[in-house]
């Protein structure tokens, strides 16, 4: 393990595709990991990219990357891809929109596959962003699952979220309703060259313009990620988000938000797996049974299930 | 967040080097192998073997599988290995397919190759092929 960490720290991009892949499995090596690498994590930026499929966030991430290598920053991404509920199998496919990054030595970009996880994330992403944070990454870009309309957990994890519109896609009720819109820090119009464009920038102005007194208010920017295009006005819209973060006071509020939103997850996970440990499976297939069964309640079985090892 | 269940999916880069844009074939593979639960990781056409060695370094891939069409594998897939090997990629699971003539199999197999699957292949001898062999 020392090895791998020492090649790590000296930047072997190998070392550091090693590291997230344990990371990723969520072993008890992974953890370890994660323990040795955490203290050099805490300098980076982290963005978050979401909005639905096929609504250019791969293109859009891919151009934002290209943005910052202008500027002589390094860019580390990870692009989640959803996983088959029934096989656990995934077909990423993010990488074929960032073809021009895959040589750059200043970008290092790894796809995930969802294990499951709800919200558009993938179940180690914060420890995988800690992994990239470590390895001393300028940025790193996380590009969600295609979002619906209440896929808010990236906001937990990212320090600024962009959601990426599409014209021509719903009316101003879309945008009326609660949920997504609500954690974007800037509201991306892509495919500007749309001739719906226009409407939907101002159906999002005027949606902002009801906002409570005194709170931010998003900017709305519009790109066209394809021609690269928006792409240094939304690098700059991201600097001044940073800015006021850090002027603010949010950014401390933020870390100690997502320290505590993962101290409780892991250990949540940890009490869970102590608990599945504890049981054999005839005891929790026969409580199962009696649940279905309607002879006893869920709530009941999984105090049992919970007793033997909490008391 | 981090609410670390301990999964381990294979994953596989399946690539296309060259310049022939038919990825019909290696679309079929990509989705028999998820299909199969594998993590697979497709990076479109017109791939340099630069790029495809490159990007398994980047997803730490425990499988490479190069689709080719065009004829040019004697030139290509030679220069594949030799950028794997550039990067320290040595242990990786390497298999092919694609119109490759059969007399050009043991040059393949002496390459590196495991297995060069041809028109007609029943996807799921691919599936059976990649778990038999991969190192985990």
């Amino acid at each position: 393990m020392d090895e791998l960490v020492q090649r790590f720290l000296s930047g072997d991009r190998r070392a550091l595709a090693r590291i997230i892949s344990r990371v990723e499995n969520g072993t008890p090596e992974g953890r370890d990991y994660v323990r040795a690498l955490f203290p050099h994590s805490g300098k980076t930026h982290i963005i978050g990219i979401t909005g639905g499929a096929g609504s250019g966030k791969s293109t859009l991430t891919g151009a934002l990357a290209g943005e910052y290598r202008k500027r002589g920053k390094t860019v580390g991404i990870v692009a989640v891809d959803p996983s088959s509920p029934f096989t656990k199998g995934a077909i990423l496919g993010d990488r074929i929109r960032m073809q021009d990054l895959t040589l750059d030595p200043g970008v290092y970009m790894r796809s995930m596959a969802g294990r499951g996880a709800l919200g558009g994330l993938a179940p180690s992403i914060a420890d995988v962003v800690a992994v990239m944070d470590a390895f001393g990454f300028d940025y790193v870009l996380i590009e969600t699952i295609g979002a619906g309309q209440d896929e808010v957990e990236i906001a937990g994890t990212a320090m600024t979220t962009i959601l990426v519109n599409n014209p021509g896609t719903g009316d101003d009720i879309q945008a009326l309703k609660a949920g997504i819109i609500e954690i974007a820090d800037i509201l991306v119009v892509n495919k500007a060259d749309h001739p719906a464009a226009d409407i939907l920038v101002s159906q999002l102005q005027a949606l902002l313009a009801l906002s409570p007194a005194g709170s931010r208010r998003p900017q709305i920017l519009k790109t066209t990620a394809t021609k690269g295009e928006g792409l240094e006005a939304l690098a700059d819209a991201i600097a001044e988000h940073y800015q006021y973060l850090d002027e603010s006071g949010q950014l401390a509020k933020h870390r100690e938000e997502d320290a505590r939103h993962q101290v409780l997850a892991i250990t949540r996970q940890i009490v869970l797996e102590r608990i599945r440990a504890a049981t054999p499976d005839e005891e929790l297939e026969a409580l199962v049974k009696r649940v279905a069964a309607r002879e006893l309640d869920p709530h009941s079985a999984a105090e049992d299930l919970a007793a033997s090892v909490l008391i | 967040m981090s609410t670390s269940t301990t999964t381990a999916q294979i994953r596989v880069l399946i690539a296309k080097p060259g310049l022939d844009g038919h990825d019909r074939g290696a679309k079929v593979v990509a989705r028999a192998l998820r299909d199969g639960g594998c993590e697979v990781i497709y990076t479109g056409i017109r791939q340099t073997p630069e790029m495809i060695a490159e990007a398994a370094l980047q997803e730490d891939v425990d499988v490479v599988g190069l689709s080719i069409l065009s004829g040019a594998h004697l030139e290509l897939f030679p220069r594949v290995v030799e950028e794997l090997k550039k990067r320290g990629v040595d242990d990786v699971l390497l298999f092919c397919g694609g119109i490759i003539p059969e007399e050009d199999t043991a040059a393949l197999t002496k390459l590196g190759f495991k297995a060069v699957f041809r028109p007609g292949t029943n996807t799921q001898d691919i599936v059976k092929f990649v778990y038999d062999n991969v190192k985990k």
